[in-house]
Protein backbone atom coordinates (compact mmCIF):
# COMPACT_ATOMS: atom_id res chain seq x y z
CA UNK A 1 0.00 0.00 0.00
CA UNK A 2 0.84 4.04 -0.48
CA UNK A 3 1.68 5.20 2.70
CA UNK A 4 2.89 8.57 2.82
CA UNK A 5 4.81 11.02 6.17
CA UNK A 6 3.91 11.64 8.82
CA UNK A 7 2.82 8.91 10.04
CA UNK A 8 -0.26 8.70 12.13
CA UNK A 9 -1.67 6.19 14.55
CA UNK A 10 -4.42 5.33 11.99
CA UNK A 11 -1.69 4.36 9.37
CA UNK A 12 0.44 2.41 11.85
CA UNK A 13 -3.22 0.34 12.32
CA UNK A 14 -3.38 -0.59 9.22
CA UNK A 15 -0.41 -1.80 8.66
CA UNK A 16 0.50 -5.49 8.99
CA UNK A 17 3.67 -7.26 9.00
CA UNK A 18 4.28 -8.84 5.77
CA UNK A 19 2.75 -5.87 4.05
CA UNK A 20 4.51 -4.53 1.14
CA UNK A 21 4.56 -0.65 1.16
CA UNK A 22 5.73 2.64 -0.67
CA UNK A 23 6.43 5.58 1.22
CA UNK A 24 6.68 8.92 0.05
CA UNK A 25 7.24 12.22 1.53
CA UNK A 26 10.05 13.03 4.03
CA UNK A 27 12.04 10.29 5.64
CA UNK A 28 15.10 10.86 8.32
CA UNK A 29 18.23 9.12 8.37
CA UNK A 30 20.50 8.13 11.00
CA UNK A 31 22.34 5.35 12.51
CA UNK A 32 24.66 4.33 15.40
CA UNK A 33 26.35 7.71 15.82
CA UNK A 34 23.88 9.46 15.38
CA UNK A 35 21.03 7.94 17.75
CA UNK A 36 24.04 8.07 20.72
CA UNK A 37 23.96 12.03 20.15
CA UNK A 38 19.97 11.63 19.72
CA UNK A 39 19.75 9.67 23.02
CA UNK A 40 22.19 11.45 24.91
CA UNK A 41 20.56 14.88 24.04
CA UNK A 42 17.31 13.83 25.35
CA UNK A 43 19.41 12.36 28.65
CA UNK A 44 20.66 15.76 28.75
CA UNK A 45 17.30 17.55 28.47
CA UNK A 46 17.82 19.24 24.80
CA UNK A 47 16.04 19.65 22.31
CA UNK A 48 16.56 17.34 19.03
CA UNK A 49 17.91 18.54 15.87
CA UNK A 50 14.18 17.63 14.49
CA UNK A 51 10.50 16.97 15.63
CA UNK A 52 10.34 13.30 15.59
CA UNK A 53 6.54 13.34 16.26
CA UNK A 54 5.01 11.10 13.63
CA UNK A 55 8.46 10.43 11.32
CA UNK A 56 10.23 7.91 10.78
CA UNK A 57 14.16 7.16 10.38
CA UNK A 58 15.71 5.26 8.19
CA UNK A 59 18.69 3.48 9.82
CA UNK A 60 21.01 4.10 6.93
CA UNK A 61 24.69 5.76 5.95
CA UNK A 62 24.97 6.35 2.07
CA UNK A 63 27.71 6.71 -0.37
CA UNK A 64 28.77 9.93 -1.42
CA UNK A 65 27.04 11.72 -3.97
CA UNK A 66 28.02 11.77 -7.28
CA UNK A 67 27.94 15.25 -8.94
CA UNK A 68 24.09 15.99 -9.86
CA UNK A 69 22.90 13.02 -8.21
CA UNK A 70 20.82 13.65 -4.48
CA UNK A 71 22.86 10.85 -3.38
CA UNK A 72 24.65 7.89 -3.56
CA UNK A 73 23.76 4.23 -2.94
CA UNK A 74 21.27 4.10 -0.01
CA UNK A 75 20.49 0.63 1.32
CA UNK A 76 19.12 -0.34 4.72
CA UNK A 77 22.00 -1.17 7.55
CA UNK A 78 21.30 -3.97 10.40
CA UNK A 79 18.58 -2.05 12.87
CA UNK A 80 19.93 -4.22 16.17
CA UNK A 81 22.15 -1.78 16.54
CA UNK A 82 19.77 0.76 17.15
CA UNK A 83 18.19 -1.35 19.61
CA UNK A 84 19.21 0.16 22.58
CA UNK A 85 18.01 3.89 21.70
CA UNK A 86 15.13 3.36 19.56
CA UNK A 87 12.69 2.80 23.00
CA UNK A 88 14.04 6.31 23.77
CA UNK A 89 12.98 7.86 20.31
CA UNK A 90 9.25 6.33 19.91
CA UNK A 91 8.68 7.54 23.46
CA UNK A 92 9.17 11.40 22.02
CA UNK A 93 6.54 10.17 19.06
CA UNK A 94 8.65 8.49 15.96
CA UNK A 95 6.25 6.10 14.32
CA UNK A 96 8.30 4.13 12.03
CA UNK A 97 11.69 2.68 11.50
CA UNK A 98 13.56 1.53 8.30
CA UNK A 99 16.35 -1.27 8.09
CA UNK A 100 17.01 -4.49 8.04
CA UNK A 101 17.18 -7.53 10.47
CA UNK A 102 14.73 -8.32 13.63
CA UNK A 103 14.59 -6.27 16.35
CA UNK A 104 15.14 -7.41 20.71
CA UNK A 105 11.89 -7.59 22.25
CA UNK A 106 12.04 -4.15 23.95
CA UNK A 107 11.86 -2.42 20.86
CA UNK A 108 8.94 -4.44 19.97
CA UNK A 109 7.11 -3.96 22.86
CA UNK A 110 8.03 -0.33 22.98
CA UNK A 111 6.46 -0.04 19.45
CA UNK A 112 3.10 -1.97 20.21
CA UNK A 113 2.88 0.58 23.60
CA UNK A 114 3.60 3.51 21.59
CA UNK A 115 2.12 2.64 18.21
CA UNK A 116 4.84 2.16 15.61
CA UNK A 117 5.99 0.02 12.90
CA UNK A 118 8.79 -1.29 11.61
CA UNK A 119 9.42 -1.95 7.89
CA UNK A 120 12.42 -3.82 6.08
CA UNK A 121 14.14 -2.81 3.11
CA UNK A 122 16.13 -4.70 1.04
CA UNK A 123 19.99 -5.30 2.37
CA UNK A 124 22.59 -4.31 -0.50
CA UNK A 125 20.13 -2.94 -3.01
CA UNK A 126 21.46 0.18 -2.44
CA UNK A 127 21.81 1.37 -5.67
CA UNK A 128 17.98 0.66 -6.59
CA UNK A 129 16.66 2.20 -3.41
CA UNK A 130 18.67 5.63 -3.80
CA UNK A 131 16.48 5.67 -6.80
CA UNK A 132 13.00 6.45 -4.72
CA UNK A 133 15.06 9.20 -3.04
CA UNK A 134 14.61 12.72 -4.82
CA UNK A 135 16.57 14.60 -2.51
CA UNK A 136 18.68 14.90 1.02
CA UNK A 137 20.69 17.62 3.22
CA UNK A 138 22.35 17.05 6.42
CA UNK A 139 20.05 18.19 9.25
CA UNK A 140 22.47 17.66 12.25
CA UNK A 141 25.94 16.06 12.91
CA UNK A 142 27.49 16.75 9.46
CA UNK A 143 30.99 16.04 11.71
CA UNK A 144 29.91 12.66 11.52
CA UNK A 145 30.23 12.31 7.72
CA UNK A 146 28.42 8.85 6.17
CA UNK A 147 26.67 8.88 9.76
CA UNK A 148 25.35 12.46 10.05
CA UNK A 149 21.38 13.34 10.54
CA UNK A 150 19.90 13.64 7.10
CA UNK A 151 16.19 14.52 5.78
CA UNK A 152 15.16 12.59 2.58
CA UNK A 153 12.77 13.42 0.40
CA UNK A 154 11.67 9.93 -0.83
CA UNK A 155 8.57 8.70 -3.54
CA UNK A 156 7.65 5.18 -3.89
CA UNK A 157 10.51 3.94 -1.23
CA UNK A 158 9.86 0.15 -1.71
CA UNK A 159 10.03 -1.39 1.96
CA UNK A 160 7.91 -4.17 3.94
CA UNK A 161 6.67 -3.92 7.20
CA UNK A 162 7.99 -6.14 9.52
CA UNK A 163 6.80 -5.62 13.14
CA UNK A 164 3.62 -3.91 13.45
CA UNK A 165 1.33 -2.71 16.46
CA UNK A 166 -0.58 -6.35 16.61
CA UNK A 167 3.18 -8.41 17.66
CA UNK A 168 3.42 -9.55 13.96
CA UNK A 169 6.81 -10.65 12.67
CA UNK A 170 7.30 -10.97 8.93
CA UNK A 171 10.65 -12.64 9.39
CA UNK A 172 9.14 -15.44 11.86
CA UNK A 173 5.98 -15.71 9.61
CA UNK A 174 8.48 -16.16 6.73
CA UNK A 175 11.16 -18.70 8.68
CA UNK A 176 8.27 -20.79 9.96
CA UNK A 177 6.66 -21.14 6.61
CA UNK A 178 9.70 -21.96 4.75
CA UNK A 179 11.17 -24.01 7.16
CA UNK A 180 11.95 -27.48 6.26
CA UNK A 181 14.46 -29.14 8.79
CA UNK B 1 68.64 -7.78 -18.52
CA UNK B 2 69.04 -10.92 -19.73
CA UNK B 3 71.86 -13.43 -18.94
CA UNK B 4 72.70 -16.21 -21.65
CA UNK B 5 74.72 -18.71 -18.68
CA UNK B 6 75.99 -21.17 -20.92
CA UNK B 7 78.30 -17.85 -21.24
CA UNK B 8 78.21 -17.59 -17.21
CA UNK B 9 81.29 -15.03 -16.45
CA UNK B 10 81.78 -13.79 -20.12
CA UNK B 11 80.75 -11.27 -22.12
CA UNK B 12 79.52 -9.59 -18.90
CA UNK B 13 79.20 -6.14 -21.24
CA UNK B 14 77.04 -7.55 -23.36
CA UNK B 15 74.43 -8.42 -20.85
CA UNK B 16 74.98 -5.73 -18.89
CA UNK B 17 74.87 -1.80 -20.87
CA UNK B 18 74.58 0.19 -17.45
CA UNK B 19 76.98 -1.64 -16.36
CA UNK B 20 78.71 -0.87 -19.35
CA UNK B 21 77.80 3.26 -18.92
CA UNK B 22 79.30 3.65 -15.97
CA UNK B 23 81.97 5.98 -15.83
CA UNK B 24 84.99 3.62 -15.84
CA UNK B 25 84.25 2.26 -19.10
CA UNK B 26 82.61 4.12 -21.23
CA UNK B 27 82.80 5.16 -24.62
CA UNK B 28 86.50 4.99 -24.47
CA UNK B 29 86.95 1.37 -24.19
CA UNK B 30 83.84 -0.11 -26.27
CA UNK B 31 85.24 -3.28 -26.47
CA UNK B 32 83.92 -6.06 -24.31
CA UNK B 33 86.33 -7.40 -22.72
CA UNK B 34 86.25 -11.09 -21.17
CA UNK B 35 86.16 -10.27 -17.28
CA UNK B 36 87.01 -14.48 -16.57
CA UNK B 37 90.32 -13.77 -18.21
CA UNK B 38 90.87 -10.34 -16.55
CA UNK B 39 89.64 -11.97 -13.03
CA UNK B 40 92.26 -14.99 -13.82
CA UNK B 41 94.97 -12.88 -14.26
CA UNK B 42 94.55 -11.17 -10.75
CA UNK B 43 93.66 -14.56 -8.86
CA UNK B 44 90.22 -14.43 -8.43
CA UNK B 45 89.48 -17.67 -10.26
CA UNK B 46 88.75 -19.70 -8.04
CA UNK B 47 86.66 -17.45 -5.47
CA UNK B 48 84.37 -16.75 -7.80
CA UNK B 49 84.26 -18.86 -10.34
CA UNK B 50 84.66 -22.33 -9.30
CA UNK B 51 81.66 -24.74 -8.99
CA UNK B 52 79.35 -22.55 -10.20
CA UNK B 53 76.34 -22.69 -12.78
CA UNK B 54 76.08 -18.65 -12.80
CA UNK B 55 76.15 -16.03 -14.28
CA UNK B 56 78.35 -13.08 -13.40
CA UNK B 57 78.36 -9.85 -13.55
CA UNK B 58 80.65 -7.81 -13.00
CA UNK B 59 81.89 -4.17 -12.51
CA UNK B 60 85.63 -3.64 -13.88
CA UNK B 61 87.22 -0.52 -12.07
CA UNK B 62 89.98 -0.04 -15.17
CA UNK B 63 92.62 2.31 -15.52
CA UNK B 64 91.27 4.39 -17.74
CA UNK B 65 94.78 6.45 -18.58
CA UNK B 66 96.03 4.07 -20.97
CA UNK B 67 94.98 1.91 -23.66
CA UNK B 68 92.88 -1.01 -22.87
CA UNK B 69 95.18 -3.82 -21.41
CA UNK B 70 93.88 -6.81 -19.02
CA UNK B 71 97.01 -5.87 -16.96
CA UNK B 72 95.49 -2.88 -16.02
CA UNK B 73 93.10 -4.20 -13.95
CA UNK B 74 93.31 -2.43 -11.20
CA UNK B 75 90.09 -3.47 -8.86
CA UNK B 76 87.28 -5.65 -9.57
CA UNK B 77 83.62 -6.52 -7.82
CA UNK B 78 81.46 -9.02 -8.99
CA UNK B 79 77.98 -9.84 -8.41
CA UNK B 80 76.99 -13.33 -8.35
CA UNK B 81 73.15 -14.54 -9.36
CA UNK B 82 71.83 -17.52 -9.68
CA UNK B 83 70.63 -17.63 -13.25
CA UNK B 84 66.90 -18.05 -12.21
CA UNK B 85 67.30 -14.66 -10.33
CA UNK B 86 68.83 -12.64 -13.24
CA UNK B 87 65.89 -14.10 -15.82
CA UNK B 88 63.15 -13.13 -13.17
CA UNK B 89 63.78 -10.51 -10.67
CA UNK B 90 61.31 -7.82 -11.75
CA UNK B 91 60.58 -4.35 -10.63
CA UNK B 92 57.32 -3.56 -9.70
CA UNK B 93 56.90 0.33 -9.39
CA UNK B 94 54.90 1.62 -6.08
CA UNK B 95 52.70 4.00 -7.79
CA UNK B 96 51.37 1.06 -10.36
CA UNK B 97 50.21 -0.51 -7.14
CA UNK B 98 48.83 2.12 -5.78
CA UNK B 99 46.69 2.86 -9.08
CA UNK B 100 46.07 -0.89 -9.41
CA UNK B 101 44.61 -0.76 -5.81
CA UNK B 102 42.58 2.20 -6.41
CA UNK B 103 40.86 0.70 -10.17
CA UNK B 104 40.14 -2.64 -7.69
CA UNK B 105 38.40 -0.55 -5.14
CA UNK B 106 36.11 1.00 -7.39
CA UNK B 107 35.27 -2.38 -10.02
CA UNK B 108 34.87 -4.48 -6.82
CA UNK B 109 32.28 -1.95 -5.95
CA UNK B 110 30.37 -1.17 -9.05
CA UNK B 111 30.20 -4.51 -10.90
CA UNK B 112 29.16 -7.07 -9.21
CA UNK B 113 30.99 -10.81 -10.31
CA UNK B 114 29.44 -13.26 -13.18
CA UNK B 115 29.67 -15.95 -10.85
CA UNK B 116 28.03 -14.36 -8.33
CA UNK B 117 25.48 -13.05 -10.81
CA UNK B 118 25.17 -16.58 -12.48
CA UNK B 119 24.06 -17.93 -9.04
CA UNK B 120 21.60 -15.77 -7.93
CA UNK B 121 19.91 -15.96 -11.28
CA UNK B 122 19.64 -20.03 -10.11
CA UNK B 123 17.93 -19.13 -7.31
CA UNK B 124 16.13 -17.18 -8.48
CA UNK B 125 14.50 -19.31 -11.06
CA UNK B 126 14.24 -22.29 -8.10
CA UNK B 127 12.58 -20.00 -5.42
CA UNK B 128 9.46 -20.88 -4.14
CA UNK B 129 8.91 -18.28 -2.26
CA UNK B 130 6.98 -15.37 -3.83
CA UNK B 131 8.35 -12.34 -1.91
CA UNK B 132 12.04 -14.51 -1.99
CA UNK B 133 11.76 -13.98 -5.86
CA UNK B 134 11.10 -10.28 -5.25
CA UNK B 135 14.30 -10.08 -3.27
CA UNK B 136 16.08 -11.70 -5.57
CA UNK B 137 14.74 -9.70 -8.56
CA UNK B 138 15.67 -6.62 -6.74
CA UNK B 139 19.02 -7.37 -6.38
CA UNK B 140 20.13 -8.23 -9.73
CA UNK B 141 17.98 -5.23 -10.67
CA UNK B 142 20.16 -3.22 -8.25
CA UNK B 143 23.11 -5.20 -10.18
CA UNK B 144 22.58 -3.70 -13.34
CA UNK B 145 21.74 -0.55 -11.96
CA UNK B 146 25.06 -0.19 -10.19
CA UNK B 147 26.61 -0.96 -13.35
CA UNK B 148 25.02 1.29 -15.55
CA UNK B 149 24.88 3.84 -13.16
CA UNK B 150 28.56 3.61 -11.85
CA UNK B 151 27.65 3.96 -8.50
CA UNK B 152 28.24 1.37 -5.72
CA UNK B 153 26.34 -1.97 -5.61
CA UNK B 154 25.84 -1.00 -1.96
CA UNK B 155 26.58 1.84 0.05
CA UNK B 156 28.56 -0.19 2.84
CA UNK B 157 31.44 -0.25 0.11
CA UNK B 158 33.15 -2.13 3.10
CA UNK B 159 36.31 -2.45 4.82
CA UNK B 160 39.20 -2.94 2.71
CA UNK B 161 40.46 -6.26 2.48
CA UNK B 162 43.54 -6.91 0.43
CA UNK B 163 45.25 -10.59 0.20
CA UNK B 164 48.48 -10.17 -1.73
CA UNK B 165 50.97 -13.23 -3.44
CA UNK B 166 54.17 -11.70 -3.52
CA UNK B 167 56.25 -13.25 -5.92
CA UNK B 168 59.73 -13.72 -4.07
CA UNK B 169 61.28 -12.78 -7.62
CA UNK B 170 59.49 -8.85 -7.30
CA UNK B 171 61.36 -6.02 -6.13
CA UNK B 172 59.07 -3.29 -5.29
CA UNK B 173 60.29 0.10 -6.01
CA UNK B 174 59.52 4.16 -5.89
CA UNK B 175 57.82 3.07 -2.36
CA UNK B 176 56.87 0.55 0.37
CA UNK B 177 54.69 -1.97 -0.87
CA UNK B 178 52.08 -1.76 1.99
CA UNK B 179 51.94 2.29 1.45
CA UNK B 180 51.44 2.07 -2.27
CA UNK B 181 48.22 -0.04 -1.13
CA UNK B 182 46.82 2.49 1.56
CA UNK B 183 47.47 4.98 -1.29
CA UNK B 184 45.41 3.15 -3.75
CA UNK B 185 42.29 2.56 -1.15
CA UNK B 186 42.07 6.06 -0.49
CA UNK B 187 42.27 7.13 -4.02
CA UNK B 188 40.24 4.96 -5.03
CA UNK B 189 37.45 5.78 -2.19
CA UNK B 190 37.67 9.03 -3.21
CA UNK B 191 37.11 9.05 -6.89
CA UNK B 192 34.75 5.93 -7.08
CA UNK B 193 32.71 8.56 -4.40
CA UNK B 194 32.48 4.89 -1.96
CA UNK B 195 31.33 5.66 1.41
CA UNK B 196 33.94 5.42 4.14
CA UNK B 197 33.30 3.35 6.87
CA UNK B 198 36.81 2.60 8.83
CA UNK B 199 36.92 4.68 12.56
CA UNK B 200 39.93 4.64 14.86
CA UNK B 201 39.45 4.05 19.03
CA UNK B 202 37.16 1.50 18.56
CA UNK B 203 35.54 1.59 21.79
CA UNK B 204 35.59 5.04 22.45
CA UNK B 205 35.82 7.75 20.19
CA UNK B 206 35.17 6.17 17.09
CA UNK B 207 36.87 8.68 14.53
CA UNK B 208 36.43 8.37 11.22
CA UNK B 209 39.55 8.00 9.00
CA UNK B 210 38.04 9.79 6.01
CA UNK B 211 39.63 8.03 3.52
CA UNK B 212 38.68 4.02 4.22
CA UNK B 213 42.28 3.01 5.48
CA UNK B 214 43.54 1.34 7.08
CA UNK B 215 42.98 -1.57 4.52
CA UNK B 216 43.50 -5.21 6.18
CA UNK B 217 46.20 -6.52 4.25
CA UNK B 218 47.09 -10.49 4.16
CA UNK B 219 50.31 -11.17 2.46
CA UNK B 220 51.63 -14.55 1.22
CA UNK B 221 55.18 -14.92 -0.03
CA UNK B 222 55.07 -17.30 -3.07
CA UNK B 223 57.53 -18.70 -5.98
CA UNK B 224 57.69 -16.61 -9.07
CA UNK B 225 57.99 -12.68 -10.47
CA UNK B 226 54.38 -11.53 -10.39
CA UNK B 227 52.43 -9.56 -7.68
CA UNK B 228 48.74 -10.79 -7.44
CA UNK B 229 46.18 -8.29 -5.64
CA UNK B 230 42.96 -9.38 -4.59
CA UNK B 231 40.57 -6.61 -3.31
CA UNK B 232 37.76 -7.73 -1.67
CA UNK B 233 35.80 -4.97 0.29
CA UNK B 234 33.52 -6.62 3.16
CA UNK B 235 30.46 -4.86 4.82
CA UNK B 236 29.76 -4.59 8.19
CA UNK B 237 26.67 -5.85 8.51
CA UNK B 238 27.99 -9.80 7.21
CA UNK B 239 31.43 -9.83 8.94
CA UNK B 240 29.78 -9.05 12.19
CA UNK B 241 28.10 -12.28 11.92
CA UNK B 242 30.68 -13.77 12.20
CA UNK B 243 31.87 -16.55 14.25
CA UNK B 244 34.98 -18.78 15.78
CA UNK B 245 34.35 -21.93 17.76
CA UNK B 246 37.33 -24.12 19.66
CA UNK B 247 35.72 -27.55 19.06
CA UNK B 248 36.50 -30.45 20.92
CA UNK B 249 37.97 -33.25 18.57
CA UNK B 250 35.22 -35.44 19.37
CA UNK B 251 32.64 -33.56 17.92
CA UNK B 252 33.83 -34.40 15.12
CA UNK B 253 32.27 -33.89 11.18
CA UNK B 254 28.96 -33.45 13.11
CA UNK B 255 30.14 -30.63 15.06
CA UNK B 256 31.56 -28.41 11.80
CA UNK B 257 28.27 -29.24 10.50
CA UNK B 258 25.79 -27.58 13.65
CA UNK B 259 28.19 -24.94 14.18
CA UNK B 260 27.98 -23.50 10.92
CA UNK B 261 24.16 -24.25 10.68
CA UNK B 262 23.67 -22.35 14.48
CA UNK B 263 25.88 -19.51 12.80
CA UNK B 264 23.82 -19.01 9.96
CA UNK B 265 20.43 -19.40 11.70
CA UNK B 266 21.29 -16.46 14.40
CA UNK B 267 22.29 -14.12 11.63
CA UNK B 268 19.05 -14.29 9.98
CA UNK B 269 18.50 -11.92 8.15
CA UNK B 270 21.22 -9.43 9.63
CA UNK B 271 23.90 -10.13 7.24
CA UNK B 272 22.05 -9.60 3.56
CA UNK B 273 20.85 -13.04 2.77
CA UNK B 274 21.67 -15.07 0.04
CA UNK B 275 24.70 -15.47 1.81
CA UNK B 276 27.35 -16.91 1.02
CA UNK B 277 29.12 -18.88 3.97
CA UNK B 278 33.00 -19.50 4.15
CA UNK B 279 34.29 -22.39 6.75
CA UNK B 280 37.59 -22.41 7.82
CA UNK B 281 38.51 -25.79 10.00
CA UNK B 282 41.76 -26.26 12.19
CA UNK B 283 44.70 -24.31 11.89
CA UNK B 284 45.14 -21.80 15.24
CA UNK B 285 42.54 -19.17 16.29
CA UNK B 286 43.36 -16.82 14.05
CA UNK B 287 44.60 -18.98 10.87
CA UNK B 288 41.13 -20.60 11.15
CA UNK B 289 39.34 -16.99 10.52
CA UNK B 290 41.72 -15.98 7.96
CA UNK B 291 40.60 -19.35 5.86
CA UNK B 292 37.32 -19.00 6.36
CA UNK B 293 37.51 -15.28 4.97
CA UNK B 294 39.98 -16.50 2.00
CA UNK B 295 37.05 -19.63 0.98
CA UNK B 296 34.73 -16.61 0.25
CA UNK B 297 37.03 -15.55 -2.83
CA UNK B 298 36.66 -18.27 -4.44
CA UNK B 299 33.97 -18.22 -7.68
CA UNK B 300 30.38 -19.03 -5.88
CA UNK B 301 30.19 -22.40 -5.87
CA UNK B 302 33.10 -23.65 -7.29
CA UNK B 303 33.38 -27.01 -4.94
CA UNK B 304 36.53 -27.41 -2.91
CA UNK B 305 38.98 -29.69 -5.01
CA UNK B 306 38.77 -32.33 -2.27
CA UNK B 307 35.84 -35.00 -2.47
CA UNK B 308 35.77 -35.22 1.22
CA UNK B 309 35.55 -30.83 1.49
CA UNK B 310 33.47 -31.03 -1.18
CA UNK B 311 30.65 -33.54 0.27
CA UNK B 312 30.65 -31.52 3.40
CA UNK B 313 29.71 -28.02 1.39
CA UNK B 314 27.28 -29.36 -0.37
CA UNK B 315 26.15 -31.38 3.10
CA UNK B 316 26.09 -27.63 4.34
CA UNK B 317 24.71 -25.72 1.75
CA UNK B 318 21.26 -28.07 2.11
CA UNK B 319 21.30 -28.18 5.75
CA UNK B 320 21.43 -24.36 5.93
CA UNK B 321 18.87 -23.59 3.02
CA UNK B 322 16.26 -25.72 5.11
CA UNK B 323 16.40 -23.11 7.60
CA UNK B 324 13.71 -20.85 5.68
CA UNK B 325 15.34 -17.71 6.54
CA UNK B 326 15.43 -16.91 2.98
CA UNK B 327 16.19 -14.38 0.76
CA UNK B 328 16.47 -10.42 2.76
CA UNK B 329 15.83 -12.93 5.58
CA UNK B 330 11.65 -12.49 4.32
CA UNK B 331 11.46 -16.68 4.15
CA UNK B 332 12.03 -19.05 1.24
CA UNK B 333 14.26 -21.71 0.19
CA UNK B 334 17.52 -19.37 -0.78
CA UNK B 335 19.31 -18.56 2.55
CA UNK B 336 22.77 -19.14 1.28
CA UNK B 337 24.30 -19.63 -2.56
CA UNK B 338 26.74 -21.61 -1.61
CA UNK B 339 29.09 -23.02 1.09
CA UNK B 340 33.02 -22.51 0.51
CA UNK B 341 34.84 -24.71 3.29
CA UNK B 342 39.21 -24.92 3.46
CA UNK B 343 40.80 -26.70 6.31
CA UNK B 344 44.61 -26.59 7.95
CA UNK B 345 45.93 -29.13 9.88
CA UNK B 346 45.97 -28.59 14.04
CA UNK B 347 46.91 -28.94 17.36
CA UNK B 348 46.11 -32.58 18.74
CA UNK B 349 43.98 -30.77 21.47
CA UNK B 350 42.00 -28.70 19.21
CA UNK B 351 39.47 -28.36 16.22
CA UNK B 352 38.75 -24.76 15.55
CA UNK B 353 35.75 -23.86 13.70
CA UNK B 354 35.18 -20.41 12.24
CA UNK B 355 32.10 -18.92 10.09
CA UNK B 356 32.74 -15.78 8.02
CA UNK B 357 29.32 -14.91 6.26
CA UNK B 358 29.19 -13.22 2.88
CA UNK B 359 26.39 -10.90 1.61
CA UNK B 360 24.97 -11.31 -1.21
CA UNK B 361 27.13 -8.33 -2.85
CA UNK B 362 30.24 -10.60 -2.93
CA UNK B 363 32.81 -8.64 -4.13
CA UNK B 364 36.20 -8.95 -4.74
CA UNK B 365 38.53 -8.22 -7.97
CA UNK B 366 41.67 -8.82 -8.82
CA UNK B 367 45.39 -8.10 -10.90
CA UNK B 368 48.26 -9.85 -11.56
CA UNK B 369 51.34 -7.51 -12.19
Amino acid sequence: MEISTPLTDEIVAQLRAGDKVSITGIIYVGRDAAHKRLVAALDAGQPLPFDPQGQIIYYMGPAPAKPGEPIGSAGPTTSGRMDPYAPRLLAVGLKGMIGKGNRSAPVREAMRQHKAVYMGATGGAGALIAKSIKSSEVVAYDDLGAEALRRLEVESFPAIVINDIYGGDAYEDGVKQYNRE
Amino acid sequence: MSADTSRAGCGLLAYCPEVFRTRELDNSYPEVYNPRHMLQRRGHRDRVFRGRGDATIGLLLLDTSRRPDPSRLVASRCFVFSKERLDNVKEIHASEIAETVARLCIESNYYLGEDVLAALGKYREAEVSPVGREVLDQILDNARIAREQQMPLCQDCGLTVVFLELGQEVHVVGGGLNDAIFEGVRRGYKDGYLRKSMVTQPFSARINTKDNTPPVIHTDVVPGDELRIVLAPKGGGSENMSQLGMLKPADGRTGVINFVVEAVRRAGANPCPPIIVGVGVGGSAEKCVWLAKRSLLRHVGQPNPDPELAELEAEILERVNRIGIGPAGLGGLTTALAVHVDTFPCHIASMPVAVNIQCHSARHKEAVL
